[in-house]
């Protein structure tokens, strides 16, 4: 099926979302639609799936104008959307969510939970992979819930899939298979829609590459165009992919870390016998696969578990056993992996928001009593050197763009006197330009002789930024190794296996 | 400017300057994005947690706004009017011959309504039929007599809505502050005036304290839920308070076979505020002084802003610091210490002659409305306060009248919270904005369909 938007238009009030976008995308092709956080690829996508009304434009399908009151209209039609935030009921099989909106009935009313059953695994091994239709989604990886995703669709005979922001929730591996199970689509004659603002799966995957920027086509790019023209594109200038930066040098701070060991609730042991040390002046990146244990290795160092064992030095001073307050107060800053959730309180202003580790005293507190004339100077000093792009200091933080609001949690962990800065995947979710920023903040503390510990799950930024990587797999260091360690062994060490010269590297 | 990473010259230059610094221009596509990909995760994750959902629609009640208050007693208003009519006896006896003589009914609808309006503005501002300006005013104060306890117990449960927590306990904590405030009173003997009352009050105000501070202890140790637990509590302290007025020598007026206590000498009765000629006695002022101290923990107070952010978004602010288990605990400690107020006033100021287990006089459930209504925002809860303050006393005044029965006050009442209760539904019928309608079409469209139904 031949997908074509014509001249697609919307606008919020004043801003244009989508500036008369023209997009084409044939059957048997992946076409990549690219651009920054807030260029607008959602809102048209969401315009094709029917959530939103385009205010001019039409959208055809084989040559035909389409009229989407709704999702259900788009889906009719042969339209499949794989969200980034995923549509399934957690407590559902997958067969059940595969045949949710559409279930088939044998009897009066009986659910045809066996035909579903089918789909789920006819679809599945046609894939080569394999998906219990009996397993609960919540018990599934996020691979799996994905995959979930896109046996839905298919089972609703989509021709046109469009995936928005996949690989977001990937880990490596996963976007790996994902990209394959995408060219199988493409081969079975599905049109494609990639949406995405990451350069190296574009390349590896595109057919045509459609560039969004502030809500119109910029330009349509080759996948074999280089990553910098292609970044470029998309921002609009030319962007600098590496960090600058000269080589460490060493300070006496240093955070020393032995023996930590986490354990779920349940008992499952989740950082595992963990050490290593970071001195200052130097970068540690904490790099592998998601859900290796590296967001609860970071809890445990800001006190987050307090049921942790082990020790953790920061200048010879004990943090392990204290609360969150007294480690923030030891100097510690600390850029949570999910803002949203445990970085910013969306409905608070950002002036309220940058002093939200500040409560426990001078300067903002005096007497108990919030001083707001100086909250509000520091916060538009704040705003302007981090510069958050943002009509003002009282305007609730959940509205700034994901770039913004890092920059906010970056601009207020960044404020206080710090002896150790931990920034859990401080580029998640962020435009480029905020990443090349917030990688130069990260620099500088590094370069002021404090001990900087960053998580990454994307290879690029860890060998980017790190003076030495750490590998962490199953809750366990794999290794320690130099920044400019080769690629393959960084891939096979995240795999778990041990780097052959681990004598030379920790 | 060459500092900011944001734009090179080149690139300023070739784009409208707005776009430069573009307050909204790139925030605002971005925010309709994430407002997609918000809806998305709540979805997801309001089909596992119950407990999310219910603060979620707690918080949207919560934030309401001014206009759909306005607009929902309004609507309440216009609601009563027609009860009022359909009930009336005048206008059923007109309508009977409608047709001959259609004058007649509206003539009466007219009557009907506007004599219990009038009637119910006379019982509680200001009744014209006084002889003196002294005589007249009395429906007034004692409408705010009416609103002291509302407005105290209304601040308890809303700085708890602030916190993130549901206080349902305000029956238990009046009931326990007006036992230790009544004790205090009655079975303490010989202290002066001033300090007999300051011990009163503080000893009540405390036992509301603890008695919700017994609920935000359990929510922060064991993750017990705190509606359960105060709701629970009120059935705890209902029956204590009737096993304590039913036995002799603990609480029960010696002498008398009735569950009831003595009544409160005067060295611990709040003072009249006016005079003797009227009901209104200090506790109004100290209301007051609650709305503001309220007002001043809220807005300006580094224990407020932990409160709200916790409220808010509990996880970022552990993250940051802020001891979530001590906040909730000292949250309803607060709490119960306001609707302890609320049970010191009644039993030190309204109600002296001795009391019985219905002291609380269904004021801890009020006061949910109350906050409710006004937006868990201090001053909203004073105007909420007296509002309901009014309807108590009018529609007394109102059924003696006009015989309209006191019910259909009640009904107002219940309609206006519930009307606050569905903001899209009372912004529908007045066409006021609806939040975030621009970039949700599914929501403006929902409205759409309202208005043209």
């Amino acid at each position: 099926m031949r997908l074509e938007l014509r001249g697609i238009t919307k606008r919020f009030g004043a801003l244009v979302a989508n500036d008369h976008i023209d997009l084409v995308v044939e059957p048997g092709e992946i076409h990549c639609l690219l651009g920054e956080n807030g260029a607008g690829k959602s809102t048209l996508m969401n315009v094709l799936y029917g959530l939103y009304d385009a205010d001019e434009g039409e959208i055809l399908l084989d040559g035909e104008v389409q009229d989407f009151e709704g999702p259900g209209d788009a889906m009719n039609a042969g339209i499949g959307m794989v969200h980034q935030h995923f549509m399934l009921v957690p407590v559902f099989s997958v067969a059940e969510n595969v045949m949710l909106g559409h279930e088939t009935t044998h009897g009066p009313g009986i659910l045809d939970l066996s035909a579903a059953r089918e789909t789920v695994r006819s679809t599945a091994d046609r894939f080569g992979f394999h998906v219990d239709p009996d397993a609960v989604v919540e018990d599934l990886p996020v691979g799996v819930q994905q995959r979930v995703e896109i046996i839905k669709a298919l089972s609703r005979d989509a021709q046109v899939l469009v995936f928005d922001e996949p690989t977001a929730v990937l880990t490596p591996q996963e976007t790996d298979e994902l990209m394959a199970i995408m060219r199988q689509l493409k081969d079975e004659g599905k049109a494609i829609v990639f949406i995405t603002h990451k350069l190296r799966e574009v390349r590896e995957v595109a057919d045509r590459i459609t560039v969004v920027r502030h809500g119109k086509v910029v330009g349509e790019a080759d996948p074999t165009a280089p990553d910098n023209e292609l970044a470029s594109l998309m921002v609009g200038r030319a962007v600098q992919l590496t960090v600058d930066k000269q080589a460490a040098r060493h300070t006496d701070n240093e955070l020393a870390v032995s023996h930590l060991q986490v354990a779920t609730p349940n008992g499952q042991v989740v950082v595992d016998d963990v050490s290593f040390t970071v001195r200052g002046g130097e970068i540690l990146v904490i790099a592998g696969v998601q859900g290796n244990g590296q967001t609860e290795l970071t809890e445990a160092l800001i006190g987050l578990h307090p049921d942790a064992r082990g020790s953790i030095l920061l200048d010879g001073s004990e943090l392990r056993g204290r609360s969150v307050r007294k480690v923030l107060d030891a100097g510690v800053g600390f850029v949570p992996e999910d803002r949203s959730t445990d970085g910013l309180v969306g409905e608070f202003s950002i002036a309220e928001n940058l002093i939200l580790d500040r409560t426990d005293g001078a300067p903002f507190v005096r007497a108990g009593s919030l001083q707001l004339g100086l909250r509000d100077e520091f916060a538009r000093e704040k705003v302007d050197e981090f510069d958050v792009r943002t009509t003002g200091i009282d305007l609730p933080v959940g509205r700034l763009s994901g770039g913004n609001q890092q920059k906010v949690v970056l601009a207020r962990e960044m404020s206080r006197e710090l002896r150790l800065l931990v920034a859990a995947q401080p580029t998640r979710g962020v435009d480029v330009g905020s990443i090349e920023f917030i990688h130069q903040r990260i620099v500088e503390t590094r370069d002021a002789g404090i001990p900087v510990i960053v998580v990454s799950t994307e290879l690029d930024e860890a060998v980017a930024l790190a003076d030495r990587i750490m590998v962490m797999y199953r809750g366990r260091v794999v290794g320690i190794v130099p920044a400019d360690t080769p690629r393959d062994v960084l891939g096979l060490m995240m795999a778990g296996v041990a780097p052959e010269t681990e004598g030379d590297a920790a | 400017m060459s500092a900011r990473p944001g734009q090179d010259p080149a690139d300023s230059a070739e784009q409208p300057p707005a776009d430069d610094r573009e307050p909204v221009g790139t925030t605002e596509p971005g925010r309709a994005e994430e407002i997609e990909q918000e809806k998305a995760r709540e979805g997801a994750a309001d089909d596992g947690e119950t407990d999310d959902r219910w603060q979620e629609a707690f918080r949207r009640i919560i934030s309401g706004g001014w206009a759909v208050a306005l607009g929902a007693i309004l609507l309440a208003v216009i609601a009563g009017s027609l009860m009022i009519i359909v009930t009336d006896e005048a206008v059923q006896e007109a309508a009977g011959y409608f047709f001959s003589r259609p004058g007649d009914t509206f003539a009466a609808v007219g009557e009907a309504v506007g004599g219990a309006y009038s009637a119910l503005f006379q019982g509680a501002v200001y009744n014209f039929r006084a002889d003196t300006f002294a005589a007249g005013i009395r429906p007034l104060t004692q409408t705010l007599n009416n609103a002291t306890p509302l407005i105290a117990a209304g601040l308890g449960v809303a700085i708890a809505f602030r916190a993130g927590l549901l206080n349902i306990g305000g029956q238990g904590q009046m009931l326990m502050s007006a036992t230790a405030a009544g004790w205090v009173g009655f079975g303490v003997t010989g202290l002066p005036f001033p300090l007999h009352l300051i011990l009163a009050l503080v000893a009540g105000i405390l036992a509301g304290a603890l008695w919700a501070g017994i609920a935000g202890l359990l929510k922060a140790r064991t993750g017990a839920h705190e509606v359960i637990v105060t709701i629970m509590l009120n059935y705890v302290a209902l029956y204590l308070l009737s096993y304590f007025l039913a036995t002799p020598g603990l609480m029960q007026a010696p002498g008398s076979a009735n569950p009831k206590t003595p009544p409160t000498p005067e060295s611990a009765q709040l003072p009249p505020l006016l005079g003797e000629r009227y009901t209104l006695h200090w506790g109004f002022v100290l209301a007051l002084v609650a709305v503001a101290v309220v007002w001043w923990i809220l807005n300006r107070s580094a224990v407020g802003f932990s409160y709200r952010a916790v409220g808010e978004n509990p996880r970022a602010a552990r993250v940051a610091g802020i001891d979530v288990s001590r906040s909730t605990v000292s949250v309803m400690l607060v709490a119960g210490a306001l609707v302890g107020l609320a049970g010191v006033t009644q039993v030190l100021g309204t109600v002296t002659t001795g009391f019985g287990s219905d002291i609380d006089a269904g004021i801890g459930f009020d006061a949910i409305t109350v906050a409710l209504l006004g937006n868990s925002n201090p001053l909203g809860v004073l105007g909420a306060g007296i509002l309901f303050g009014a309807f108590k006393a009018g529609g007394s005044a109102m059924q003696a009248a006009e015989g309209i029965p006191i019910e259909i006050v009640l009904v107002v009442q219940s309609l206006i919270v519930l009307f606050i209760a569905a903001p899209p539904l009372v912004r529908a019928i007045f066409r006021l904005p609806q939040p975030g309608s621009a970039p949700k079409k599914k929501r403006s469209k929902a409205a759409r369909k309202e208005v043209s139904a």
